[in-house]
């Protein structure tokens, strides 16, 4: 073209210099270090569990029962004799993994129900109605009936957890779903003769992530708490193996006498529940889409 | 131009009807689009000029299929892709289509590369080679002024004279014969704005385009038109030829529209028009204008005036010319 | 009555301080109507902004001195700025609709600028409110003070924020691109309601647009920005009869006219520097037709081409002495 002369490349920052403003940004914002470093440091102990400790969480010990908090026993013995500090070392394992599969799995089927109500809008009504049933149930009772139906099993705690955040999630996936369904690039993509599936997973899912990648994180948090409650509730994860709310559940019961029983695995769900939201608030933040990277 | 030429499009009594306000009896029937007919010819561009509400992109998206027409007929290329096997004939003259939209941020998703947006329309029609798309993408980005380096990178990295560019790049890449420009300069500031029109003017001229270029800045659709539409509350009441339409503006909206742009002469403007565009909801009967028009007479009040052709390529609808 | 000297404004980014507006000084007397004129980043705004001091305060730096009746308005307390805001200097916006309060009527949210400044009682406010609504050209002002924003049209909400704006009769109003948002024919009406305003209050007018022809048929005197600095100062007719910066020049060049068929348009090839990647010499060096080697070396100062008429280009001041 004439004047249109070739122009020169933009000076902007190229793809990987984005990713970087975005760690940077990140990085900067405080509560998301803290809540990053919280979890990061409750990750690597569990995952570091059989270096940091005896390595046996189920190992009684009659001479040791009741033990309070020592040098031996840092977080004190329970009423086999087990050490706590052991437990909730373990347990981590158990929780932070019922924490991130429940909020994985209910992501997954947030975003299949959202996206579906977004896309086939004579769904819409009938979908979201269900989910409002489903939201006006507390989810600890929903979670309740399900693992009450399917077990006492770890899985059963997870889809349990899973479905009862499923609706919230759906709600959340709709309504980022909703307002790119209406911007100019799906219509550009419609122009161009692309059906349904190139456009729900094209244009629309990859621009709904950054609000699911948030509620990901608070899901995870409600969910260490939730598998505290069902735990207290006599449903949670089968014993001997241990979770931070099954050590509590067995601690109830000398709570007076051991207070230490109780006290430190709830300490530990305490934090990572603090240390979640922290990072899901600094994630929500800079991912807010009106902060636009540019220059 | 070329005058002989059957059009390729041809357009005839669209009307397009929004049911708005919920439910039973508080909803209520808005029509957009009214009765509106005309053609475009081959490498011709017809300018379409209104106000907000005026239902000039409505008519805009029709024509591409993007929204249905409630009632009349849309002809593209002898396909008549209004009514019942409307969507079998859009399927087959899809890829002679194309939409330049307003907002080049908007128009492109964040998340891809400037070769999978330009390159979508391939990708959705399908049996190109990897090699034959790369090359594709790298010929349409020199063609729109872009050095072809820019295909890996991502919107974001771009100005907006730039991305309406690789917008406009999309819109070519499977050699469209009609583009529909929805203010597509609109968004862009003056100096970004003159290199986006002489670029859509030079591929109009190398490719034999034609466009349906939408706008409200009537000194923009002044510089790219070859005919020009005037709406007003969605019907159509000035169709002309460019020279004339600008020298010797028959309708009374016409005036007031050339009336109100600003001039640096201070003094030189005439006062303008009174009130505002009617709510669609609730048109006054006869013209739709009438409640604004300084000429309105009695006949106005009552009875919609139609689109009569009125000198020779020209069409008004206005009592005024009854006579004529 | 203002002055502004050598303001320049920076702001915070991720990798530390951009600068935005370098080295503005301009003066205003009463009475008067200034333009400002600029693509966007020309820092036009953002110079109108900082004479509110509405920049978020930890994220911006400024330096210069603003002098509004012979105090520096960069160090009044905060507590002061308020009285002057609303009171002394108002300012309307682009967007009506997301400057009002949709849960107020229009009649409170006139009278709260009036109970602040002028501590009026509820009712008085509500007489007040219903006289402002009449001065800006509102029908039926009594029956309308009562209505909510979204009841309005497009071009009504901006009358609501010039009535409020000039609800303390300011002396000074800003406006920021008021008719933007609007059609073409109520842009006209509400610059014959801002220029008739400006008469009958007294006050002095600074119109912010991107709009050449706009602004040229308001102010008596014209401001064009460039990446931000100011590159020309003129009476408005000067401007636009003979623009001496070759920017202004192609800016106008640029513009396509609705009064004649031009052809192609002239465009001023690449783009507006982003601010932080500026140029070391003139920022408009790379675009520039009449760029000289000294151009790139270091930047030039605004000069005086003759009395009243400033330009930042030594070249051209060079060419404009040699011939007469």
């Amino acid at each position: 073209m004439t004047d249109a002369t070739t122009l020169p490349a933009a000076a902007m920052p190229p793809r990987s210099a984005r990713r970087r403003i975005l760690m940077r940004r990140l990085w900067r914002h405080r509560s998301f270090r803290v809540g990053a470093g919280i979890v990061a440091v409750i990750v690597l102990m569990a995952v570091a569990a059989p270096l940091l400790s005896g390595g046996q969480p189920n190992a009684m010990s009659l001479r040791n029962r009741f033990a309070p908090p020592s040098a031996d026993f840092i977080f004190g013995a329970d009423n086999f004799g087990r050490d706590i500090f052991t437990r909730v070392l373990y347990g981590a394992r158990i929780s932070l993994w019922i924490g991130f599969a429940s909020a994985m799995l209910a992501a997954a089927g947030g975003a299949l129900v959202g996206m579906a109500s977004a896309w086939f809008r004579k769904l819409d009504g009938i979908i979201m109605r269900i989910m409002d049933a489903l939201l006006a149930f507390p989810a600890i009772l929903l979670a309740i009936g399900i693992n009450a139906a399917l077990g006492p099993q770890v899985s059963s705690v997870i889809i349990a957890l899973a479905s009862a955040y499923v609706p919230r999630m759906a709600r959340i996936v709709r309504a980022a779903a909703l307002v790119v369904r209406e911007l100019d690039y799906v219509d550009a993509a419609r122009v161009s003769g692309a059906g349904a599936g190139r456009i729900i997973f094209r244009h629309i899912l990859p621009n709904v992530m950054a609000p699911l990648l948030v509620s990901v994180t608070f899901v995870f948090a409600y969910a260490i708490l939730a598998e505290a409650a069902l735990s207290f509730l006599g449903i949670g994860p089968p014993p001997p193996h241990p979770s931070w709310g099954n050590i509590i559940a067995e601690g109830r019961d000398y709570s007076v006498e051991a207070w230490w029983i109780m006290l430190f695995p709830g300490l530990a769900i305490s934090l990572a529940a603090l240390g979640m939201n922290l990072l899901g608030d600094g994630l929500r933040d800079v991912l807010d889409p009106r902060l636009k990277i540019e220059a | 131009m070329a005058d002989t030429t059957d059009p390729i499009i041809r357009v005839r009594n669209l009307s397009r009807d929004f049911q708005v306000g919920g439910r039973g009896r508080k909803r209520q029937t808005l029509h957009a689009v009214s009765d509106a007919s005309f053609d475009v010819l081959p490498g011709e561009t017809l300018g379409v000029v209104g106000e907000s509400g005026s239902g000039k992109s409505t008519i805009g998206r029709m024509l591409v299929g993007l929204l249905p027409a409630t009632r009349g007929e849309i002809e593209l290329f002898g396909e008549t892709i209004t009514g019942p096997s409307g969507k079998q004939a859009l399927a087959k003259v899809r890829h002679k289509l194309q939409f330049v939209f307003q907002d080049p941020h908007a128009a492109m998703n964040p998340r891809m590369r400037i070769s999978d947006i330009i390159a979508e329309p391939i990708d959705v029609r399908g049996g190109w080679t990897r090699k034959d798309r790369a090359d594709r993408v790298a010929e349409l980005l020199e063609l729109v002024g872009l050095s072809a380096a820019f295909a890996d990178r991502f919107p974001h990295e771009f100005s907006g004279g730039q991305r309406q560019r690789i917008v406009i790049a999309r819109a070519l890449a499977l050699d469209p014969a009609f583009i529909v420009c929805d203010e597509a300069v609109a968004a862009l500031d003056v100096s970004m704005q003159a290199q986006v029109i002489n670029l859509l003017m030079d591929l109009q001229q190398r490719l034999g385009l034609s466009y349906l270029f939408i706008a409200h800045d009537l000194a923009v659709v002044r510089a790219v038109s070859t005919r020009i539409a005037v709406l007003y509350a969605g019907e159509i009441v000035e169709l002309s030829d460019k020279r004339s339409l600008y020298t010797d503006p028959k309708h009374p909206y016409t005036q007031a529209l050339l009336a109100a742009i600003p001039r640096p002469e201070v003094g030189t403007r005439k006062p303008p028009i009174r009130g505002e565009v009617p709510s669609l909801l609730n048109r006054p009967p006869g013209c739709t204008l009438c409640p604004r028009c300084p000429k309105a007479f009695d006949r106005c009040r009552t009875e919609a005036p139609a689109l009569r052709e009125v000198a020779p390529g020209r069409k008004v609808a206005c009592h005024l010319y009854d006579g004529v | 009555m203002l002055q502004i000297e050598n303001l320049s404004v920076d702001f915070r980014v991720d990798s530390g301080w951009i600068s935005s507006v370098t080295d503005v000084s301009f003066t205003l007397g009463p009475r008067a109507s200034l333009g400002i004129v600029g693509e966007s980043g020309s820092g036009k705004s953002v110079t109108a902004l900082s004479v509110l001091r509405l920049h978020a305060a930890r994220n911006t730096r400024m330096r210069g001195r603003i002098m509004f009746d012979g105090q520096d308005l960069l160090t009044l307390p905060e507590r002061r700025m308020r009285e002057i805001r609303g009171r002394d200097i108002a300012m309307i916006f682009q967007d009506p609709m997301h400057s009002l309060n949709p849960v107020l009527t229009i009649g409170d949210q006139i009278g709260e600028t009036l109970r602040i400044h002028q501590k009026l009682d509820a009712a008085a406010a509500q007489k007040a409110a219903i006289g402002l609504l009449d001065m800006v050209r509102i029908p039926d002002a009594a029956r309308r003070v009562t209505d909510y924003p979204h009841q309005l049209s497009g071009g009504m909400r901006q009358r609501v924020m010039i009535a409020m704006a000039i609800a303390c009769r300011p002396r000074l109003l800003i406006a920021d691109e008021p008719t933007t948002a609007l059609d073409v024919t109520v842009q006209a009406q509400i610059l014959d309601l801002l220029r008739d305003l400006r008469e009958e209050i007294g006050m002095s007018v600074i119109l912010i647009s991107h709009d050449l022809g706009l602004v040229a048929e308001f102010a008596e005197r014209v401001l064009v920005m460039y990446a931000g600095e100011l590159v020309e100062e003129a009476p408005s007719l000067t401007m636009f009869a003979r623009p001496a910066h070759p920017y202004s020049e192609g800016l106008l060049k640029a513009i396509p006219s609705a009064d004649e068929d031009v052809g192609r348009l002239y465009a001023i090839p690449g783009r507006i520097p982003d601010p932080g990647r500026r140029p070391p010499g003139c920022n408009f060096a790379p675009r520039c037709p009449l760029v000289q080697p000294a151009c790139t070396a270091a930047p030039p100062p605004l000069a005086t081409m003759e009395p009243g008429h400033l330009i930042r280009c030594p070249v051209r001041l060079a060419a404009m002495e040699t011939t007469g």
